[in-house]
């Protein structure tokens, strides 16, 4: 009698609890993600990086398109780092100020790294999930094109690009865009193949769930931790890829310069001594690169802490 | 007499099975994974389905509701044949045939909430109704299995095994289907949870009047829940009789050799009874043995069992033996 009505008290306090607030793998992936030191510190290196590439020219005194003639044709004895003239950076050999060339430099590196980048998960991810998941002569036909687009050289293909239709950043945004979704493509469906066949995707085919709200609900979801890490991971690739095409001289256009170009024009005052148009632009290369494969890593860990 | 709720006749599922490295014309191996199975089930029945790995309990459950093609008839309720349905029309049909899986984890998506989890079949076929309808319905379902209402935005990770067999459950319930499908639903559970669970769908079907398939290898369990059993061995149809009847007086030798395979919670019966062993592994169901499928593991087989195939014959207790006269169920 006493238990029942005890019972019966609980009853009612259960049903009058408050709800319970659940605990996400998005939420612990986070947690995860904040209690590793190198991959925080180096998003807030990245975050002060992209901060720097957007606002470093309007704090520099000089514009990256000025030019100081009284440095021009002696940078390497007037054009050093130096408070008081206002070329923190110091100069090229031009007389333009580096810290806003750096500053541009950056942001335009980023870009193309972000965007690549950005073509690639979309069009990579969509590509990979349906191929995947259909299966079948569908996916054998949808990654035989995969092979066939990744068995051409990707520096050539970029550098005729460039050639034929001249240099620009649209162009450098078409070429990278084009053949950088083909490794997510891949990974995607991989991962899609071995996600179709768990019992969730088969209790919604049960219940009728259309194959787009399959896809949409119960594959992407799940991928996007694999899609997460390889993005950070991809987007080094890129700016380094559109580096080594301005190294050699066929990236962005002046008076466009990017981080390749800054450190080809860099390497080639090592003779004159001037050597901080080398180590600035490219400081900032490495630590930008870095700071992407931390990041990268520290992501890695916290969304799949199985998989260390 | 009223149609069935569900008759199948003839079902026959093969999948066609190509070695890594065979070129494209070359004919792909058949698989029968299903052999001709009938059976009929009526509204409010729990038939169990009993047998070995590999035996086509699973790919049954799925042929019944389209997931693997298959020919023959299902028919619903006297009418409609579920194989000739297009999956649009199908769609109809999913509300009232729903499923249960064997891994409660692996059958609950890790990144949805539970509430949206046991919500998604209802969001399907209802899409009429509101959020706060749903939510409504969802945390009624959660009460009803035995889960509190207030977990409804927990995901599946916190949750425990047990406790996930019934979030699947309130999952396949929620549409109010009249079939429940439950492939293997507690062979992935501790023994004490799986009498919680196995209590649980009992008293659901006794109060929704549900109809239930219920497939098990454990013959204990499937005893205990079903009003008939049917024993499968490499597709098809061994035995298949009332439950009372078929634990009582096993006619066919390989349900005999099941049975004696239980083992039984007191070591004296244990070490009194007759086990009988079965020879060798299951065949492999590329190539089945001819005529009788269990002839090469039987202890009473004859020349006659490999020239033909038994029939399932008798009447409320049908058995698939050259040695069993279906009429007495004595072994001749």
């Amino acid at each position: 009698m006493v238990t029942a009505n005890l019972r019966a008290g609980d009853l009612s306090r259960i049903t009058d609890m408050a709800e319970v607030k659940g605990r996400s793998l998005w939420a612990d992936a986070r947690k995860r993600f904040m209690l590793n030191k190198a991959a925080v510190a180096s998003l807030f290196v990245l975050i002060f990086i992209t901060l720097f590439s957007f606002a470093g020219e309007s704090i520099a005194p000089w514009t990256n398109e000025e030019i100081d003639f009284n440095v021009i044709g002696s940078a390497d004895t007037k054009g050093m780092p130096s408070i008081a003239s206002g070329h923190y950076f110091g100069t090229d050999d031009l007389g333009r100020d580096l810290f806003a060339r750096s500053a541009q430099g950056t942001r335009i590196s980023l870009m193309v790294g972000f965007v690549g980048t950005f073509i690639a998960v979309l069009v990579g991810t969509v590509y990979g999930a349906v191929s995947g998941y259909v299966g079948g002569r569908t996916d054998a036909i949808m990654m035989r094109i995969v092979d066939i687009l990744s068995a051409i050289p990707y520096m050539f293909v970029l550098i005729l690009l460039l050639v034929m239709f001249g240099r620009s950043m649209f162009m450098i945004f078409v070429g990278i865009g084009l053949l950088s979704w083909l490794g997510m493509a891949r990974i995607v469906r991989g991962q899609t193949l071995s996600l179709k066949h768990k019992e969730y995707i088969e209790a919604a085919r049960a219940s009728g769930v259309s194959s787009w709200k399959i896809i949409l609900r119960h594959i992407l979801p799940n991928l996007l931790g694999v899609v997460a890490v390889y993005t950070t991971l991809l987007i080094p690739d890129m700016i380094m890829a559109e580096s080594f095409i301005s190294f050699l001289g066929l990236g962005v256009q002046e008076p466009l310069t990017s981080l390749g170009a800054l450190i080809s024009e860099g390497s080639k005052s090592i003779v004159q001594g001037s050597l901080w148009q080398l180590y600035f632009p490219l400081a900032f290369f490495t630590v930008t690169l870095y700071a992407f494969y931390f990041v990268g890593d520290g992501l890695r860990d916290a969304l799949d802490p199985k998989d260390r | 007499m009223t149609a069935p709720l569900l008759d199948v006749r003839d079902l026959r599922v093969s999948f066609h099975i190509r070695r890594d490295g065979d070129m494209p014309w070359t004919k792909p191996r058949e698989l029968k994974a299903l052999n001709g199975v009938n059976f009929t089930l009526n509204a409010g029945e729990t038939l169990g389905i009993v047998g070995e790995s590999g035996c086509g309990k699973s790919t049954l459950a799925r042929a019944l509701i389209q997931m693997v093609p298959a020919t023959g008839k299902v028919i619903w309720q006297g009418q409609t044949d579920l194989l000739t349905l297009s999956p649009h029309q199908m769609l109809a049909y999913r509300s009232q045939v729903q499923m249960v899986f064997q891994d409660p984890l692996a059958s609950l998506n890790p990144r949805m909430s539970v509430g949206s989890i046991i919500a998604e079949p209802l969001r399907t076929h209802h899409p009429e109704l509101s959020q706060a309808q749903v939510k409504q319905r969802v945390q009624e379902m959660m009460e009803r299995v035995g889960l509190l209402p207030n977990q409804i935005n927990r995901y599946p990770h916190e949750f425990s095994g047990g406790q996930c067999q019934r979030i699947g459950i309130a999952r396949a319930l929620i549409v109010g289907p009249k079939l429940l499908i439950c492939d293997e639903p507690v062979s992935a559970l501790d023994v004490s949870i799986q009498a919680q669970v196995i209590n649980l769908l009992a008293e659901l079907q006794r109060d929704l009047g549900l109809a239930m398939i219920f497939i098990a290898h454990d013959l204990s369990v499937v005893k205990h829940i079903s009003d008939r059993v049917m024993v499968l061995y490499l597709g098809r149809t061994m035995e298949l009789a009332e439950s009372q009847a078929l634990f009582a007086h096993a006619a066919h030798p390989y349900t005999k050799a099941l049975l004696s395979a239980v083992p039984i919670p007191d070591p004296v019966k244990e070490r009194a009874k007759t086990m009988i062993p079965l020879e060798g592994d299951l065949p492999s169901p590329m190539a089945p043995p001819s005529g009788c499928v269990f002839r090469t593991r039987c202890p009473i087989s004859q020349d006659r069992c490999a020239r033909e195939v038994p029939a399932l014959l008798g009447i409320g207790h049908e058995v698939a033996c050259h040695r069993v006269n279906a009429a007495t169920l004595e072994t001749v």
